[in-house]
Parts: structure tokens; C-alpha cells; sequence
């Protein structure tokens, strides 16, 4: 059937990395992106808390403030940690089932192109008047046409297109898993990372649609005249908040499973332990899925909802501490009895186990509705959220960059540079979050741009601002440790540097584009470490040396997304004042453009290529020469 | 793997499902309606909500005419039909009937989006209902006219397939196409279905 | 209550709760609560807290003998044991956390209903938490109930006797009293941390909450919903009285309104600041003692106010500021500025706004 050739050589490598559908390079793709997104979103954090460093401080207005607070969420939650995590994600899961590529290759370029014009149409905003300013929750009436500024415009559509790369990559994800598996590979022998992706993506599916209605909703509202949020005209504002919070809620799952995930491959293979209680992990991961819907109101306990929905979804919101917790004790019965490396990887895994239950504690008493009376929209909450996304989902994307990287690279990252991150992140994090918890006790409410002398706040903000500066280096040291080990760094050409137990280590370094020259045979859960216990060491190939077919690269993810792009911005000059170009032109070429492109690409077949089998047997000799 | 399926003996029973491609697509478009089904669940709730805040306007009985509504469901619903013969003839490597069924599924689809535009014209037109006039109007045209979109994008897809492949024969490449076409079909039928119920027939009950 | 001081015993926490204690500006923080419901909240913030303390204790003896205990030696090569799990552990570690649940699922369901139930006590029904059954007929004639509207950036609160108060709302002590909330513009959350928690302002929806003041006092106010750039500087004062002063208060305040204009015939300054109010238009937003309009702040009792704008010192300097450029004091605030002012009448209007109180 496939009978093009052709060499990635041959092309510009700009030209490579703008068409590639190989989710390895994507996997590049997102992690550079969404590291920019993270020091982006980290700088403003900064900017946040030098202003809040001392008292009735003048270093930005309040408007200003608004719009980084609101940035610095959006960013962190749709722009950073959702493109790390998906990083990941594309680089792993493919390998750890032992696949060669994902379900849908070419939609797995759309989900990163959607996703980065998405993140690009919100940051547009600091050029048109400002960014969004109310909150990453966007209430209405505050975002509403009345009240919101141009920038919830590019909040609304920014976030539409991004969320729709979210979801198909979601998509791509489930299918990939389910369908795509190496014999043997039963779902009860799935590592524990393809677990948490799979049940991710059924939330991504579940919870960024509600996220596209809503979003729709107040784009009807504030650009097409809609009532939906108008109480005047028989609207409710508290409509927007079921809805936000319905995606809003999962939306914390999507992010921390995967980080469950990578902790739960990391602390195996650095206490040389299988997982402890593997079956349970999973269930109890499914169980937080699904609970996960359930408890949504819980963001809504003052909105008055009334006594029996608080008691109701406080009850259930408690139940979530009980699969939680059983991962808690599973892990640290994993390190029990195993004998333990600490190299920087491990260290973030592990630390990760007491810093999230810190966070899950105050998660707990959060559930006690009446109480939450008094934390609910105070620096209590905001303490809360940041343990569990600092302590819990950038600690797990640290410890699989450091877990990851030789593969995905060539070459580990300086591990004394590591370490300095790390303990530098983690004294600085706690420095600013943990004192945060009193400040909201003692009266302090979250989203403000300054306090007054004489509340008795300066100094535990002060101490915070420190750790926030702290945090600040740990990430610059980061930085300076890519650039340093790209440069000195000894290459990594074994397949396995760790002795880890899953099926990415058993393929060559640096991965080839096809991932394995032989579909590997599953036999065991850890199938490395089994092969290694029981077999010679090597994977069983479940298929003869052949030829090996691969999806052509495509330009149309790109110009889709481009389209997308356009037409989002079209949209948004409807409520500019002076758009100079008509902006129902605009829209309508950014439609021509996504349509047109679809079209191209539906009507020509493109049948991939062929890696010929002399060309895999040539690099399977290399890495023996 | 797409290559490996013996085709010389002519197309195997279910020719849509007998590539990975062809159950990857299918699997995907399952996953993908389940999360079309929570958008839409989200824009029922939403008309749910609103329905009673007509702020002076025109409520849904004032001009809910339901004779009209009975038509375009019945049409629809008849269209719904029409692509299950087609995948029928699929199935039996009938390429003639499916194409055929499939065509007469186009036509019933646009009948219904003609309509459909008929009776926004005579709400907004005769009964000053316009999109703007009240949250109720607002959730209602969104809702409805969401699913009218969701027409209007079937029959591009499926005259597309239809236009594409006239001369094409039944082939493992376009089987999975049409089968996730008329699949897309369904699903739009039954939202109306649900549509028909709670905001028409709910609509003039109250 | 009697259980905490039962825990207490147990437990050396109570250490924690005097640093806590120790911790913020009275009659603002939570943590040094003055009311019943404000015990009640940190009472159970406690309990909650030696639970999760508990949870907390387990789990970092586990962790810390693990990561000691369990090193890799240098040269040590030999695999440890493969565990696959224990029923017996997962078991535990399912069932004692839904144990400790329960204990904090119990005060939650019935606190929800205990602050759920707004119903003012009147005079009698005092230093109670809504426990006890309240006599119908007293709560009619005597309980309190106040509207509140909140504002970009301000409070409105109305009575039930017919007057406005703006930015400081009073209230009779050792009385349950209830709260309306209502919202003119966007969100906004009513809340007084020393005194209870906070509930949310919504526009188009009504809700309602309950507060009650130990003693007579000025207890700090915050909005806790972002509801602008200013949002931040929109604090309010909850002043509690004797009810005999509150009383008096009520009925100063709902005198007819010739009463709160300056004598015609005096040529004073307060006089020629009355002028200078209705010329200036002030008048078309702020009403004194009922008369003009309620757009914004009523201003009835103003030289009694412990704050300018919400945030600042009522110094004659502050007011001078503010009245001239409104925005630089608050940003994105309703008041058109009086940069032109002359000196003189700006004088006499700060003469007669200062002079406007109810309290002799």
C-alpha cells in the first residue's frame, strides 16, 4: 500500500517540527510550551507577591493585580501544567503499552497545535487593553457585558480553542490505550501511568464539554446579545458557577491523576518494589473519577444552595479521602521493605507522598461545609489549592522529568543541580504556603490586591513573599541545569539507566521513530523487571523483523489550528472599538481556513510510508557496535 | 495492522470494523459522542433553568406550535432510517443501495433544517421572540439552534463522503467513514428526540 | 462544649490553639472568635484539626522509617521482596479513614442546618447558637433583621424601621440578628470574620445568614468575592451595641429629615457646606437622613464613621482626597471627582459632612 519513502532528513527541520505527527517530538513540543506558559505564569506569581510584600503597597494598581491573578490561574491550570502532564503522556504512554505511535497520529498534532494557537489568542490580551480580570473562575456578572473588560473576551475564546485541543488529544488518548496495546498487555498489567492517562482522558472528555458550553454561553452573552447571565431579562449568574465548577472540579483530577501516575511508576523503580496493592491503586483511582463529578458544589458552600445540597456534597467530598488515602499508605508501603535510591527523581516522588497529604488534610476540613463558611474565598483556600498543585502535580512533574529525561533526551540532568532544585523548591514552597493558612484564619481574603497596617498580616506576607523568591531560584537553577547538561552531560545509550521495571526502557536510546523494531510480548505486570527475573532480560518480540509502516507528516494540524486561531480572534474584535478590519471578515477566513484545511485533508489519501527492515536491523546493530 | 487483512476474497462481513484503523475510529467516535452528549446535557440544563425567566416576553406556550414540530420529527426520525437501510446495504456489499439510502438521507436531513429555519423565522418574526428578547428565548434558539447546526454539519460530511466516493465502490478505507456518518446521524435524532420532549411537549404543558 | 475540652485533655494541642490564638488583629481575625457561631466555627476548625493531625502524625512516622529504614546500601545488588499487597493493611487503611470521617460528617451535617436557620432571637433569646426553641411571638415583635446590598465598593444596609445606613451597619448585642443579603451590581460575599462566616451577595437571589456579637464592639467587615479592582479596600465596621444604645441609635436615625439639616438662619459653615452639597450634585447620589438619592452611599451619619472611603482615617486631609480625585483613593469607583473645588466651600463641606451624626 505504501510505497513514498521518504527521509525526515531531506526536509528543513523547521518544516519537520511545524508537520511532525511522531508523539515523541510532540511530546517535545509540549514540554516547551508548556514551559514557557510556566515561567510565564511564575514571573506574574512573583509580581503578585511583591506587591502583596508589604502593606498598602503601590508596585501595581488593583485592576493590574486582577488581571495577574487571573492569568497566573488560567496559565498555570489550561497552559502549563495541562501541556506538561500531556508531555508525558505523548512520550510514555505509547511506549509504556508498547506501541508505535498513538491511535490518531495527526489528530495528536491538532491537540498540540489547537492547544498552543489556543494559549496564544489569551495571551494576546496584554496587547488589547489588559488581561482578564475576573478570576480564573470568570464569575458573571463581574465577566459579564455590563461588567468585564475586552480581555474576558480573549479569556472566553482562548480558552474555547485550547480546550479543544485538550479534548481531541483526550480522545486520542482513550483510543490509543484501549485499542492499541501489545499482545499480552492486558489492562491489568497496564503500568499505573497509562491508568491515570486513560482515566484523564475520560474526564478531559467528560469535563472540558460542560467547559465549552459555558464558555459558549457568556460568548453569546457579551458578544451576541444572549440573556443567559442577565438577571434583568430572567438570566442567573449562578448558572455559570454549576457549570464552571463541573469541569472546574474534575479539572484538578485531570491534572493531579497523571502526577499520582508518575509517582506511582518512580517509587517502584527507585525501591526496586513492585507497586504495592496495583489492583487497588486502580480502583481507587477510577473511584476518584467518579467522585469526582459528584462534588462540584463544594466550591459553591456560601452561594446558597441551601442546607441539604451543602450536607450532601460535603458528605461526598469527604468520601474522596478514602480512595486518596489508600494511594497514600500504598506508596508508602511500596518504599517499606524495598532498598531505596535518592537521586532527585525519587526525592520529588517521595516527598511528594507527605507534602499531598498535607494538602488532602486541609482538602478534608474544606469539606466540612459550615466551616467552610469561614476558609471559603480566604488565603486558607489558597494555601490548600497550592499544596496540592505545587506539593502534589509539579513535585510529580518533576520527578518524571528527572525520571524521564535520559530517555526522551539522550542524557540525564545534572543530578547535584537536582538536588539543589528540589530542596530549594521545597523549603521555598512551604515558606510561602504554609503561613497562607493562617493568614486567610486571621481574616485575609483571597484576590487581594493589597491590606491595610494595623491587621497584623505584614509580616507572615512578607515571610511568604521570601519563599516565593525561593521558589523563584529553584526554577532558574532548573533552567541553568538543562542548558548545562545539554552541553556536558554524558550521553545516555544503555536502554535501561535506571534498572526501572515498564516497557519504555526496554527499547533503545534515543527512542527511534518507530519505538520498537519488534512489537515486544507482554507476560507480566513491570514486564522488564519480569523478563529480567525470569526470561534472559530481554523483551520476547511478538512479531518477525519487517518492514515498518508510519503516518506522513502533515502541515494541516497546523494551518487547523491557525484557522481556529483567526477565527477566535475574530470573534473577539466584535467587541473592540475600532476593529479597522470588518471583524465578520475575519471570522469568516479563519473558517475558510479550518474548513478548507479538513477538506484537503479528507480528500487525499496518504497511506504513510515504510521504514525498510534493512534500515531497523542497520540501527539495532549500531547500538550493539 | 490496515495491511494485513485479506481482501482477495472479497470484503469480510463487517467491513468498517476489520481494520485497527477502522475500530479506532470507531472506538474514537463513541468516546467523542459521549462528550457531545455532555455538552448538549449541559445546554439542556441550561434551557432547564431559564425557561421560566421570559422577562415579559413570549413564554414556550404562547409559541411552541407543536403540529410543525410532529412533522420535523417525524422526518428526522425517518431519516434515521433511511442511513440504518444504507448501513444494511453496506453490510451486504450493496454499493448502489447504500449510496442510494444514503442520498434520501440527505434530502430528509435538509427537509427537516428548512423547516427548522421556517419556524425560527415565525418565532422571531411573528411572535417577537428574537434571541435577545429574554433568557428563556436566548437558552431555547441556543439549544435548538445548536442541534440545527449539528444537521447542517451531517449533511456537509455525508454529501462529501457521498460526492467522494460515487465511483469508489465499498472499500475497507470508506467503510469506516460511513459507518461513523450514519453513527453521527443517530445521535443527532436522538437529541432531537429529547429535544421534542423536554423543551416542546414540557414547553406547551406548562 | 464539653467534647472539646474532653479531646483537649488528650491531646497537648492545646498549645496549638493558644498560638493560633495568639495570631491577628482582635475583632478581625477568626481565630479569637466573639460570637457564638464564630466559637462554634473554630471549635469544630479544632476538631477537624486534631483529627487531621492524627492522619498527619501516622502518615510521616510511616514515611520518615521508610526513607531511613530502607536505603540502599552501597554494593547491595540483591532484589527485595516482590509484595504484591495485604488485604489485612488495605482493609485498615480503608476503614479508619472513613471512621475519622464520620466523627467530622457528624457537626457537619448539623452545623450546615444550625447556620441555615436565620431566624433573629430578639432581646431574650441571648448567647444562645439557635439550639434552644425561641418563643414565635417575641421573635416577631423584637428580632432584628437588616438588608444588606452590596456595592461596587460599598455596603448598603437597611432597615426595617425605614432608614439607609451606609459602610457601618449596627446591630443590638447578645442578639441573634439576620442578615439579607442582596447585590446591586456584581458578587459580592458579606463577611465578619470575628463574629461568624461569610455568605455571598448574588444578584437576583436573596440569601441569608446570622450573626450575634458577645459584647458591645467594632468588629471589621471584608467583602471576600472578587468583585473589582477595588475589591480589597471594600471593608466595613459591624458596630454591636447595648440594645438600649442600639435603641436609642434606631431611633435617632429614623428621624424625619428636616431634623438632620443645619438651622436655616445660622450662617454657619455647616450651613454654607449644605449648599455646597446640593450644588455640587452630591446630593444626587447620597441621601441624609432619607433625602436624595440612594445611589450611593447614604451619608446620614457620617461623622460617626471609623472610616473614610472603607479604609481610610476620617481626617479632614483623607476627605479633602477623596472628594477631589475619588480614583487615586479607590480605583474603579462610582464617584465623579471635585479636582476644581474651591478650597473654601470644600472646607465647608468637610465642616458639614463631619459634622453629620446621630450620636451625642
Amino acid at each position: 500500500m505504501a510505497d513514498t519513502t521518504v527521509k525526515t532528513s531531506e526536509k528543513s527541520v523547521l518544516w519537520d517540527w511545524l508537520t511532525t505527527v511522531d508523539h515523541k517530538k510532540l511530546a517535545v513540543l509540549y514540554l516547551l510550551a508548556g514551559a514557557l506558559f510556566f515561567v510565564k505564569a511564575g514571573i506574574m506569581a512573583l509580581f503578585m507577591r511583591i506587591q502583596l510584600m508589604f502593606p498598602e503597597n503601590t508596585f501595581v494598581t488593583g485592576q493590574t493585580f486582577n488581571e495577574l491573578i487571573t492569568m497566573h490561574g488560567t496559565i498555570m491550570l489550561f497552559l502549563a501544567a495541562t501541556p506538561l502532564i500531556f508531555a508525558f503522556m505523548n512520550f510514555v504512554v505509547p511506549l509504556q503499552i508498547g506501541a508505535r505511535d498513538v491511535a490518531f497520529p495527526f489528530v495528536n498534532a491538532l491537540g498540540f497545535w489547537i492547544f498552543f494557537f489556543g494559549g496564544l489568542l489569551l495571551s494576546l490580551s496584554w496587547f488589547f487593553g489588559g488581561g482578564p480580570d475576573a478570576g480564573w473562575t470568570n464569575y458573571v456578572p463581574l465577566s459579564s457585558r455590563e461588567y468585564g473588560h475586552l480581555g474576558i473576551d480573549f479569556y472566553v475564546l482562548g480558552l474555547q480553542v485550547s480546550g479543544i485541543g485538550t479534548l481531541v488529544s483526550g480522545i486520542n488518548f482513550i483510543v490509543t490505550i484501549v485499542n492499541m496495546r501489545a499482545p499480552g498487555m492486558t489492562m491489568m498489567r497496564l503500568p499505573l501511568f497509562c491508568w491515570t492517562t486513560l482515566v484523564t482522558s475520560i474526564l478531559i472528555v467528560f469535563a472540558f464539554t460542560p467547559l465549552a458550553a459555558g464558555l459558549a454561553l457568556i460568548m453569546l452573552d457579551r458578544v451576541f446579545g444572549g440573556q443567559f447571565f442577565i438577571t434583568e431579562l430572567g438570566g442567573n449568574v449562578v448558572l455559570w458557577q454549576h457549570i464552571f465548577w463541573i469541569f472546574g472540579h474534575p479539572e484538578v483530577y485531570i491534572l493531579v491523576l497523571p502526577a499520582f501516575g508518575i509517582i506511582s511508576e518512580v517509587i517502584p523503580a527507585f525501591s526496586r518494589k513492585r507497586l504495592f496493592g496495583y489492583t487497588a491503586m486502580v480502583f481507587a483511582t477510577l473511584v476518584i473519577a467518579f467522585l469526582g463529578f459528584m462534588v462540584w458544589v463544594h466550591h459553591m458552600f456560601t452561594v446558597g444552595v441551601g442546607p441539604i445540597a451543602n450536607s450532601v456534597f460535603a458528605i461526598a467530598t469527604m468520601a474522596i479521602a478514602v480512595p486518596t488515602g489508600i494511594k497514600i499508605f500504598n506508596w508508602l508501603f511500596t518504599m517499606w521493605g524495598g532498598k531505596i535510591t535518592f537521586n532527585t527523581a525519587m526525592l520529588c516522588a517521595s516527598s511528594f507522598v507527605p507534602t499531598f497529604v498535607l494538602g488532602g488534610v486541609t482538602g478534608v476540613m474544606l469539606a466540612m461545609a459550615p466551616v467552610d463558611h469561614l476558609y471559603h474565598d480566604t488565603y486558607f483556600v489558597v494555601a490548600h489549592f497550592h499544596y496540592i498543585i505545587i506539593g502534589g502535580i509539579i513535585l510529580g512533574l518533576f520527578a518524571g522529568l528527572f525520571y524521564w529525561y535520559p530517555k526522551m533526551f539522550g542524557h540525564h540532568l545534572n543530578e547535584k543541580l537536582g538536588m539543589l532544585t528540589f530542596w530549594l523548591m521545597y523549603i521555598g514552597f512551604h515558606m510561602t504556603f504554609f503561613i497562607q493558612h493562617i493568614l486567610g484564619l486571621i481574616g485575609m481574603p483571597r484576590r487581594v490586591y493589597t491590606y491595610l497596617e494595623g491587621q497584623g498580616m505584614a509580616t507572615m506576607n512578607m515571610v511568604s513573599t521570601i519563599g516565593t523568591f525561593i521558589m523563584g531560584a529553584a526554577v532558574i537553577v532548573l533552567v541553568i541545569n538543562h542548558v548545562y547538561s545539554a552541553y556536558k552531560s554524558e550521553k545516555v545509550t544503555v536502554r535501561n539507566p535506571w534498572g526501572a521495571r515498564t516497557l519504555e526502557w526496554s527499547t533503545q536510546t534515543p527512542v527511534p521513530e518507530y519505538n520498537f523494531a519488534q512489537t515486544p510480548q507482554v507476560r507480566s505486570l513491570d514486564p522488564v523487571f519480569y523478563e529480567k527475573v525470569h526470561g534472559d532480560g530481554n523483551m520476547k518480540p511478538a512479531e518477525p523483523l519487517d518492514d515498518i509502516h508510519m503516518p506522513n507528516g502533515s502541515i494541516y494540524p497546523f494551518t487547523i489550528a491557525l484557522g481556529l486561531f483567526i477565527m477566535g480572534f475574530g470573534i473577539i474584535m466584535f467587541n473592540m472599538d475600532n476593529p479597522i478590519i470588518p471583524p465578520l471578515a475575519v471570522t469568516i477566513i479563519g473558517g475558510v481556513v479550518v474548513f478548507g484545511s479538513m477538506f484537503l485533508h479528507s480528500i487525499k489519501e496518504d497511506h504513510g510510508y515504510n521504514i525498510p527492515v534493512e534500515r531497523v536491523k542497520e540501527e539495532l546493530d549500531k547500538e550493539v557496535g | 495492522m490496515a495491511d494485513s487483512v485479506d481482501i482477495s476474497k472479497g470484503l469480510p462481513p463487517n467491513p468498517e470494523k476489520a481494520t485497527l484503523e477502522g475500530q479506532n475510529k470507531f472506538l474514537g467516535f463513541w468516546v467523542f459522542l459521549g462528550g457531545e452528549t455532555i455538552m448538549f446535557a449541559t445546554f439542556f440544563g441550561t434551557y432547564l433553568g431559564l425557561r421560566g425567566g421570559t422577562a415579559d416576553g413570549p413564554t414556550s406556550a404562547d409559541v411552541f406550535s407543536l403540529p410543525l414540530v410532529f412533522i420535523m420529527t417525524m422526518i428526522l426520525l425517518t431519516s434515521s432510517l433511511t442511513s440504518v437501510l444504507a448501513m444494511f446495504a453496506m453490510k451486504k456489499n450493496n454499493f448502489k443501495a447504500l449510496m442510494g439510502w444514503m442520498w434520501v438521507t440527505v434530502l430528509l436531513g435538509a427537509a427537516f433544517l428548512g423547516l427548522e429555519i421556517f419556524e425560527f423565522y415565525e418565532y422571531s418574526v411573528h411572535y417577537g421572540l428574537g434571541y435577545t428578547t429574554s433568557a428563556f428565548a436566548s437558552s431555547f434558539y441556543t439549544l435548538v439552534g445548536l442541534h440545527g447546526a449539528h444537521v447542517l454539519f451531517g449533511l456537509g460530511w455525508i454529501t462529501t463522503l457521498l460526492v467522494r466516493y460515487r465511483k469508489s465502490g465499498i472499500t475497507l478505507t470508506n467503510a469506516p467513514k460511513f459507518y461513523v456518518a450514519s453513527l453521527y446521524w443517530h445521535f443527532i435524532d436522538v437529541v432531537w428526540v429529547f429535544i421534542f420532549t423536554v423543551v416542546y411537549l414540557m414547553g406547551v404543558g406548562v | 462544649m464539653s467534647t472539646r475540652k474532653g479531646i483537649m485533655r488528650f491531646f497537648p494541642f492545646a498549645l496549638l490553639t493558644l498560638l493560633l490564638a495568639g495570631c491577628g488583629e482582635e475583632g478581625l481575625t477568626a481565630l479569637d472568635p466573639m460570637g457564638p457561631q464564630a466559637q462554634w466555627l473554630f471549635d469544630n476548625m479544632m476538631l477537624s484539626l486534631y483529627v487531621m493531625a492524627l492522619v498527619i502524625i501516622v502518615v510521616f512516622t510511616l514515611f520518615f522509617i521508610a526513607v531511613i529504614k530502607f536505603r540502599k546500601k552501597p554494593g547491595d545488588e540483591e532484589i527485595p521482596e516482590q509484595v504484591e499487597g495485604s488485604k489485612t493493611l488495605e482493609l485498615t487503611w480503608t476503614v479508619i479513614p472513613i471512621l475519622l470521617l464520620v466523627i467530622l460528617a457528624v457537626p457537619t451535617v448539623t452545623g450546615t442546618f444550625m447556620l441555615a436557620d436565620t431566624t433573629p432571637s430578639g432581646p431574650e433569646g441571648s448567647g444562645d447558637s439557635g439550639e434552644e426553641e425561641l418563643d414565635e411571638d417575641e421573635i416577631e415583635e423584637d428580632g432584628v433583621t437588616i438588608e444588606v446590598t452590596g456595592h461596587q465598593y460599598w455596603w448598603q444596609f437597611d432597615y426595617e424601621e425605614g432608614f439607609t445606613a451606609g459602610q457601618e451597619v449596627y446591630i443590638p448585642a447578645e442578639e441573634k440578628v439576620e442578615f439579607e443579603l442582596h447585590a446591586e451590581d456584581v458578587i459580592h460575599s458579606f463577611w465578619v470574620p470575628a463574629l461568624g462566616g461569610k455568605v455571598d451577595n448574588v444578584p437576583g437571589i436573596t440569601n441569608n445568614l446570622w450573626l450575634e456579637a458577645d459584647e458591645p464592639g467594632v468588629y471589621q467587615g471584608k467583602c471576600a468575592e472578587l468583585c473589582g479592582p477595588s475589591h480589597a479596600l471594600m471593608d466595613f465596621k459591624l458596630i454591636a451595641l447595648d440594645r438600649d444604645d442600639y435603641d436609642a441609635w434606631v431611633e435617632e436615625m429614623s428621624q424625619d429629615p428636616e431634623e438632620f439639616e443645619p438651622a436655616e438662619d445660622d450662617e454657619t459653615m455647616a450651613n454654607q457646606g449644605r449648599e455646597v452639597f446640593e450644588q455640587e450634585g452630591c446630593i444626587g447620589c447620597h441621601a441624609i437622613g432619607g433625602q436624595g438619592s440612594e445611589q450611593g452611599p447614604t451619608l446620614t451619619n457620617f461623622g460617626d464613621r471609623e472610616t473614610l472611603a472603607g479604609y481610610l482615617d476620617p481626617t479632614d486631609e483623607n476627605l479633602d482626597e477623596w472628594i477631589r480625585y475619588p480614583q487615586e483613593v479607590k480605583q474603579d469607583n462610582n464617584m465623579p471627582g471635585f479636582p476644581d473645588m474651591e478650597d473654601e466651600d470644600m472646607e465647608a463641606l468637610i465642616e458639614y459632612l463631619q459634622g453629620l451624626s446621630v450620636q451625642d
